[in-house]
């Protein structure tokens, strides 16, 4: 896998002595180093500080859920001390414009905080009156505003959480303050009920278009998180397929995932081999480029066939076919910020992924029922072999218009997949969740 | 045969020809044992009286899981740059993360080259170490010329018959390009000579001995030790013996090379093919081919002798490399990891010809398979599938001729080589016996079950036949 900035001559190049001074002086950006996971790191690398504002609720929860995850607790009044890795700021009680202004009170801490910001809203569309449901969602446009002032690699997002929503918060707040989800920025998740199925003991993923860029990551976060990855790409992939799935322990399956057996053949796989898959990872996607009036019928169709269509079919047939999967199964779908902001030469790719956004709205009321989740990630700008394909200019654009000024990795999506997949996730379901450094493109 | 006791003369079955020391068993299903350490039915002699194993149940029948290849490619192209252990750690390796092996311990891996250079000496043993495999996994290896492949299997499905191994990978790889260069014999015989002397004097008079024709290198030929013949002209001399028509060969050949397409087309080896340096298929497959361009092939063996010389580059398989493995295991391990058994190996047989006085070269098989057959009270019409390796087109044909004049029985056609066989995939000798055999398990494994033959011809006048069954 590329390390951090590999392929981002720039971004290498502000780290350096000269490559500083003359970025600072010229005011060019100077992407930050991010933190990212590593096996045995602290959660923070500072205190946390959870603030309370009028009505807040859900105080004592978030200061559970970071102790457990090992981090120190800041005291709520000691104004002006240390760095703080973590502020978490309760606002899910504001009901009056107001106590909005409360939000200023929180702007110290927010200054000494060098990692991560967390806000907890209600869900707007549940709390009652206008002026309450006005002042809920007025939160977003502060939690956005705050991300693109955030520095140092420091993230803010908005966690909505619905009444009842407690292990999935306790989840949510440990991995949106952990270095896990180093390039989610400046976004809102709802957070609700639901509890975790019976664990099995030995969990089993499917990736599909695992051999190589998001897909072969996101095995490998899923294997580092006690699964067997069914890891899942076409014949024609199979070296590097078989070199993937062999280092993270899992197992390969050929499939051409639009073929017309595909959906009987995997969850047969699925059924007989594994008695049933934990989570489904769509993540076999293809891009066709090319302008509209310029685009012919097989790049329409094999774009929408892999990318839309096999998501479309493979679900169904697995939710059909006994046995195919586990209790408590959580399915997560490949969207793009492509897809929610529409690129020029990709009508087809965008259809096919603002489509998975419909795909997982319609199917989560349906599939929580049967203690199934579903949900969506939209990666931003990633460095992987699809993006380092692109002609130089719009890639480094792609790179610097995103708040954390630099391309996302590979990992940093897998991070938010394996966070899906969790089995105290469950509360998380119908969402689509994007991992772009805050970028600006349909923001 | 390994036994040391009276049963080591019975003619040999799968499972029950073995004999070697079990003191090494890490299984629980063992069979019962005698005070000596032998299997108490190899001392009994019902268990030698049919091929039935009902009854009793004291081996039990290697169960075929799956297989794995790399792309067979024409020598000198794609794979001219890697070693016959790099082919061989590629089918392991494909093999391992199909099946999720990674990290495990196997209780063995068999497999063989037919060329090798003298670093060699444990080829796969230094490919087990290679790949992905625990490092605790013994392995040897096997030379059996073009039997190896399947002779490797037939010894881990013995060791896992007998309870020695739960489970095992057989398998067979050669690079023709890659092939070992040994220096003259006389420029050898001087420096190991050298390496002896321990005075000058000694040493200036084994250096005198040096002489300009010993610079001469000595690359490995295709031909036959005892006679000096190449394979193509020994196959010639059979193919004339039985009047095998340049016709009926090309015929063969169109067959496979379509067959083989076909079974690609349809995704059949989707499963037991993984890519290698980017190749994806066999390139020696010509699927639009035709009998007019076969036709127009001049003639590359047989040419000297006394009647038409048939065999050409369309109807012989050319030097190739490539590697197979097949997953072998009990019954028990495979549905503890619920893994679906495609077939059985159920039991196998070796012959050797005396091609030095005139017998054909290639034509053990034709002594095989009435053996092995007649052992399970078959006769060919009763099989479902029968796999008979392509080295020549001719060979195939001489080989039913052969079969048919010995009452053996007729095989028709349509059974015959169904996915393709070595004319359209290529031969790279040692991982043709791994090619055919998950091939034909999962061919029989497609159809609901049936029996095949699987029966492949080697240099030295040899042959292999096994019989396998779904």
């Amino acid at each position: 896998m590329a390390g951090p900035l590999a392929g981002d001559p720039y971004g290498a190049l502000v780290r350096t002595g000269p490559g500083k001074f003359l970025a600072a002086r010229t005011g060019l950006p100077r992407p930050p180093r991010l933190r990212r996971y590593e096996e045995g790191q602290d959660l923070l690398t500072g205190p946390a500080l959870v603030t309370g504002l009028t009505g807040a609720a859900h105080v004592d929860a978030v200061r559970d859920a970071l102790r457990t995850a090992g981090a120190d607790l800041a005291a709520g009044t000691d104004v002006g001390a240390a760095t703080l890795g973590a502020l978490v700021v309760d606002a899910s009680g504001l009901r009056t414009v107001d106590q909005l202004g409360e939000l200023l009170a929180t702007a110290p801490d927010f200054k000494r905080t060098r990692g991560r910001l967390l806000v907890l809203s209600a869900v707007p569309a549940a709390v009652d009156g206008p002026e309450s449901r006005a002042v809920q969602q007025g939160l977003e446009g502060f939690v956005r505003s705050l991300g693109k002032e955030a520095r140092g690699g420091t993230t803010v997002n908005l966690l909505r959480v619905a009444d009842g929503a407690t292990t999935s918060l306790r989840s949510a707040v440990q991995f949106f303050c952990s270095a896990r989800s180093a390039y989610v920025d400046g976004q809102p998740l709802v957070v609700g009920p639901g509890e975790p199925q019976a664990v099995r003991e030995h969990r089993v993923a499917v990736v599909t278009g695992a051999a190589q860029g998001i897909g072969a990551a996101t095995a490998e976060v899923l294997a580092r998180s006690g699964h067997h990855v069914v890891c899942v790409d076409i014949a024609a992939s199979g070296e590097k397929l078989a070199a993937v799935a062999n280092r993270v322990g899992g197992s390969t399956l050929h499939l051409d995932v639009t073929a017309d057996d595909a959906p009987r053949t995997l969850a047969e796989h699925l059924a007989d081999r594994f008695e049933g898959a934990d989570v489904v990872v769509h993540n076999a996607g293809i891009t066709r480029d090319r302008s509209f009036v310029n685009l012919d019928e097989a790049a329409w169709r094999s774009v929408l066939a892999v990318n839309l269509g096999a998501p479309v079919r493979l679900t169904t047939a697995l939710l059909d076919h006994p046995g195919a999967l586990a209790a408590g199964a959580r399915f997560v779908c490949l969207s793009s910020m492509n897809g929610i902001a529409g690129a020029k030469g990709q009508t087809n790719y965008a259809t096919s992924k603002a489509g998975l956004v419909g795909l997982v709205e319609a199917l989560a009321g349906s599939l929580s029922a049967r203690g199934f989740a579903v949900n969506a990630v939209a990666p931003g700008f990633i460095e992987t072999p699809m993006t380092a394909a692109m002609p130089p200019v719009p890639r480094e654009l792609g790179r610097r218009t995103s708040s954390l000024q630099q391309g996302g990795l590979p990992v940093d999506v897998a991070e938010t997949i394996a966070w899906l997949a969790q089995p105290d996730a469950a509360g998380v379901d119908g969402q689509v969740l994007r991992v772009c450094g805050q970028n600006l493109l349909g923001a | 045969m390994l036994g040391p006791t009276g049963p080591a003369s019975v003619p040999g079955r799968d499972g029950c020809d073995g004999g070697a020391v079990l003191d090494d068993l890490h299984v629980s299903k063992v069979p019962r044992t005698t005070g000596i350490g032998y299997p108490e039915y190899l001392l009994t002699s019902e268990n030698f009286a049919h091929s039935d194993r009902t009854g009793d149940h004291v081996t039990r029948r290697a169960a075929i899981v799956g297989g794995n290849r790399t792309p067979f490619v024409r020598a000198g192209r794609r794979y001219a740059h890697v070693s016959a252990q790099d082919l061989l750690v590629a089918a392991l390796d494909g093999l391992v993360a199909r099946y999720g092996l990674a990290g495990e311990r196997l209780g063995e891996v068999v497999a063989g080259a037919v060329l090798k250079h003298s670093r060699d000496l444990n080829l796969t043993r230094e490919a087990v170490l290679s790949t992905a495999l625990d490092p605790a996994t013994p392995a040897f290896d096997v030379q059996q010329a073009c039997a190896t492949g399947l002779e490797t299997a037939v010894l881990v499905a013995n060791k896992i018959a007998l309870g020695q191994i739960e489970v095992g990978i057989a398998g067979g790889t050669d690079s023709a390009s890659d092939a070992p260069i040994a220096v003259d014999d006389g420029l050898r015989r001087v420096l190991l000579e050298l390496s002896r002397a321990r005075t000058v004097g000694q040493r200036l008079a084994a250096v005198s001995k040096l002489r300009p024709g010993q610079l001469r290198p000595d690359p490995p030929r295709n031909a036959e030790a005892r006679t000096g013949l190449s394979m193509g002209e020994h196959a010639a001399r059979t193919a004339l013996e039985f009047g095998v028509s340049r016709g009926a060969q090309d015929e063969l050949a169109l067959a496979s090379h379509r067959n083989l397409a076909a079974a690609y087309d349809r995704g059949f080896f989707d499963d037991l093919l993984t890519p290698y340096l980017g190749v994806q298929r066999d390139d020696l497959l010509r699927p639009d081919t035709t009998l007019e361009k076969l036709a127009a092939l001049k003639p590359v063996f047989g040419r000297d002798l006394d009647g038409e010389a048939t065999m050409t580059a369309g109807n012989s398989t050319p030097l190739t490399d490539g590697a197979a493995a097949v997953l072998l295991a009990s019954d028990e391990w495979a549905a503890q990891r619920r893994l679906p058994v495609l077939a059985h190996l159920v039991d196998a047989e070796t012959a050797a010809v005396d091609h030095v006085h005139g017998e054909g070269l290639l034509t053990a098989p034709v002594e095989a398979a009435p053996r092995l057959l007649a052992r399970h009270g078959l006769s060919l019409e009763e099989l479902d599938l029968v796999e008979v390796h392509e080295a020549f087109a001719s060979t195939v044909l001489a080989t039913l001729a052969a079969w048919e004049r010995k009452g053996l029985g007729t095989v028709a056609r349509e059974k015959l080589n169904v996915a393709g066989s070595s004319l359209a995939t290529g031969h790279p000798f040692a991982a043709t016996g791994g090619r055919l055999l998950a091939t034909t398990a999962k061919l029989l494994h497609e159809r609901g079950g049936g029996r095949a033959l699987i029966s492949v011809c080697a240099a030295g006048g040899q042959g292999i036949v096994a019989l396998v069954e779904a």
